[in-house]
């Protein structure tokens, strides 16, 4: 058990190493330097807009950028539900999968928009190849891309300086799936493939086991969406249960790769920003206040999952493996633990071990991971999160301090904070009265079964689907018996405003501080790189969370925790 | 509008072609030198495949080294976990039968010494390995019904435990089941 703790923090520290580099290259191509892979990429870079007839540097206000990216969206979103509804008998289908009925397809089709990838159906028997590669893959590149470019403008408008002109979006765009997403992609999906991942066209094989039962295997091109569904923290697997699949995730280096590739660039994101703005601490005020966050959450839940089930000790068998339902054996109770809290801080929601299964106060910690959304977050989207937080963070100190509460020079007033503000209470509001009408819905209807466990236990697994959809995140308690209309519907429109909400929010905060007259730092500013400020939203977060979540998580995991102990 | 919708369409297409053609064809066309060319790793005994290397079979007879319980009986077509919560009696009233039963077809074996994974499900449903103590604690058995010693089995199952720098020590149940099979 010892080695497989130090495992866990070896992954950590190895994720946060090249996250330096890797930000100072963000930096880089967002304000279009020079880089290294130029010589290959420029052209690529040039014959997208060539085709596509765009100016790469025309600049746009932060409406046009949000213009842009809400109509692009809109066109991938049609084409998403036509081939969703049709892959039946569109080609590349060799396992004749059926074509999804229109509301699994919307839920489908949004939550792949929105870099959630919530999964209402199973991989294995839902969807053709050409879903996996025409609907998955490109959805995971493009709305990962959206989130980066998002971001790239609000890096933009932080410059001090008075402009309207932040950039181009899609100059933005093109260049984060060219020269972020697809290089690091291409190296994940060559460790996967390696390692015994399958990328093949051919449909099920078959064969006759050692005690003879005939075998189906379910195959596929999947090391090249596994490795974008982790670079882009999209999350949906390629087979049913996720990574947890011994052929998404064959072994404990793939599954050391797909941590990393999952945290390294909402890390690179905090330190880009530095780099960008040349304000190296404030990269590490925002890596110190996440860091504490994110270890906050995964240390009790390594602990509890070493520890195990206390029913199941009762019973007087070994326990020192931890919690080994829903766990593989070759990753093991702590690293299965850790990946529970990567990809709830993270919005990837890609699982190596069912989260159903997991010990109650772990379930609490892969909740608050989602419910506060702000530890290093999705790409792109966490950087904005955590920017809300900053600008409430900077009122609430301003006030309390007797200051002007402004954030990089420029002035916060009534109309930012009043968005900041709708931003993180949208948040808490969507997740409680999903939560809240679908417990009205399991106690007043007689004949709704969707809960896969009773009790405490199966509030959770409500209040988890909300959060997860709200947080754009996609992991589940998957015992939820969701591919019904009321979950596919009431959770993609949850989606839909849990991404967009979000994004509108600080593009709207940034681009109109961005046109604000530049004040110069003296002795009456507020300093929002120290440790105090960092003390401060780690404050802000730790309340707003607290006190929307508190009652919800009394109700179903705290519960449940008394309950077995 | 209009113009905006155009270009998100040409853009559109022009992201289709890299990363929904090319990409995946150089990630393809490179896996056609990985192990298994990309179709998955298999095993073969007298030249016909067994089984899958990553895919766990199912394995309960008492003459073989039994595999973890499955939510989907290993059915490798589909995937799955129990999705049990901690707190569930039906759960924790089928663990204490997989418990009951264990301890039948083992009867040398005390409760202390079962390991967990043992009675309980993995979370694919698929899980091709075992822990050295969940394959040792089986040996008792095996060695009765195939007349086999039992330091020939230890030393079987220490010659087919893998120990990664990183992570945890696994047995492959297939493997090591093939390998016993040879055992004279």
């Amino acid at each position: 058990m010892n080695t497989e703790i130090l495992s866990v923090g070896l992954t950590f520290l190895v994720t946060i190493l090249p996250a330096i580099p890797l930000g100072r290259y963000i930096s880089k191509v967002y304000k279009g330097e020079k880089t290294l892979l130029d010589p290959v990429l420029n052209p690529l870079d040039k014959l997208i807009f060539k085709s596509t007839g765009l100016d790469a540097n025309r600049e746009m206000n932060w409406k046009q950028h949000l213009y842009a990216l809400l109509t692009v969206n809109m066109v991938w979103f049609f084409v998403a539900m036509f081939l969703l509804m049709n892959q039946g008998w569109l080609p590349l289908n060799p396992d004749s999968n059926p074509s999804m009925s229109p509301h699994l397809a919307f839920n489908t089709a949004i939550s792949f928009l929105v870099n959630c990838n919530l999964q209402h159906y199973s991989g294995e028997t839902g969807m053709s190849y050409l879903s996996q590669i025409l609907f998955v893959t490109f959805l995971q590149f493009v709305s990962a891309a959206t989130g980066l470019a998002a971001a790239a403008m609000v890096f933009n408008a932080l410059k001090e300086r008075t402009t309207e002109k932040l950039g181009n979006f899609y100059n933005n765009f093109v260049k984060s799936l060219t020269r972020i997403l697809l290089p690091v992609s291409i190296v994940v999906a060559l460790i996967l493939a390696f390692n015994g991942t399958p990328m093949n066209f051919q449909g099920k094989d078959q064969f006759i086991s050692v005690q003879g039962d005939t075998v189906n295997v379910s195959r596929g091109p999947a090391a090249a969406m596994i490795a974008i569904k982790h670079v882009g923290t999209n999350g949906g697997g390629y087979f049913g249960v996720n990574s947890s699949h011994p052929l998404e995730n064959p072994n404990y280096l793939t599954n050391v790769t797909e941590i990393i590739a999952q945290m390294i660039i909402p890390l690179a994101m905090v330190f880009a920003i530095g780099f960008y703005l040349k304000r190296k601490k404030l990269s590490w005020m925002i890596f110190g206040v996440m860091t504490l966050g994110f270890l906050m959450l995964v240390i009790p839940t390594i602990y509890s999952e070493i520890q195990g089930n206390p029913q199941i000790q009762q019973m007087g068998v070994d326990q020192r493996a931890g919690a080994m339902e829903g766990k593989e054996t070759h990753i093991g109770a702590a690293a299965s633990a850790y990946w529970s809290i990567a990809t709830t801080v993270i919005s990837t929601g890609s699982v190596n071990s069912m989260h159903d299964s997991s010990m109650p106060i772990s379930g609490m910690m892969q909740l608050l991971a989602m419910m506060t959304n702000a530890f290093y977050g999705g790409v792109g989207v966490g950087i904005l999160n955590f920017y809300v937080f900053i600008i409430i963070a900077v009122f609430i100190s301003g006030l309390m301090v007797g200051r002007t509460p402004e954030f990089m020079g420029k002035k916060i007033e009534a109309r930012e904070i009043k968005i900041a503000m709708i931003v993180a209470l949208f948040h808490p509001f969507l997740i409680l009265v999903g939560t809240a009408l679908s417990a009205y819905g399991i106690t007043n209807l007689k004949d709704i079964a969707w809960l896969n466990n009773p009790g405490f236990h199966g509030f959770s697994e409500m209040l988890y689907e909300f959060t997860s959809s709200a947080a754009n995140n996609g992991s589940g308690f998957e015992g939820l018996g969701d591919n019904t209309p009321w979950w596919n519907i009431s959770t993609g429109i949850v989606l839909i405003l849990g991404r967009f909400i979000p994004i509108i929010g600080p593009l709207a905060i940034a681009g109109l501080l961005a046109t604000k007259k530049s004040i110069p730092e003296s002795a009456g500013t507020l300093k929002t790189d120290t440790t105090t400020f960092g003390v401060m939203i780690f404050a802000v977060i730790f309340i707003i969370t607290a006190l929307s979540f508190f009652p919800a998580l009394t109700l179903g995991p705290i519960a449940e925790y008394f309950s077995i102990y | 509008m209009k113009q905006h919708i155009l270009t998100a369409l040409r853009l559109t297409a022009i992201c289709i072609v890299i990363f929904c053609v090319a990409y995946p064809a150089l990630i393809w066309a490179v896996a056609q030198a990985a192990p298994g060319q990309g179709k998955g790793e298999t095993i073969l005994k007298n030249g016909k495949v067994i089984g899958y290397e990553k895919i766990g079979q199912s394995f309960t007879e008492d003459r073989y080294f039994n595999s973890r319980p499955s939510a989907v009986s290993y059915n490798a077509a589909g995937s799955g976990g129990s999705n049990k919560g901690a707190s569930n009696p039906d759960y924790l009233k089928e663990v204490q039968a997989r418990i009951d039963t264990f301890l039948v077809h083992n009867p040398d074996v005390k409760i202390e010494q079962i390991p967990v994974e043992l009675i309980t499900a993995s979370g694919s449903g698929l899980d091709p390995h075992l822990s050295p103590k969940g394959a040792k604690i089986q040996i008792g058995r095996i060695a009765k019904i195939r007349n086999i010693r039992i330091e020939k089995l230890v030393q079987l199952v220490d010659q087919h435990t893998d120990k990664p720098i990183m992570g945890p020590d696994v047995v492959h149940i297939l493997k090591l089941n093939l390998a016993l099979d040879e055992l004279k």
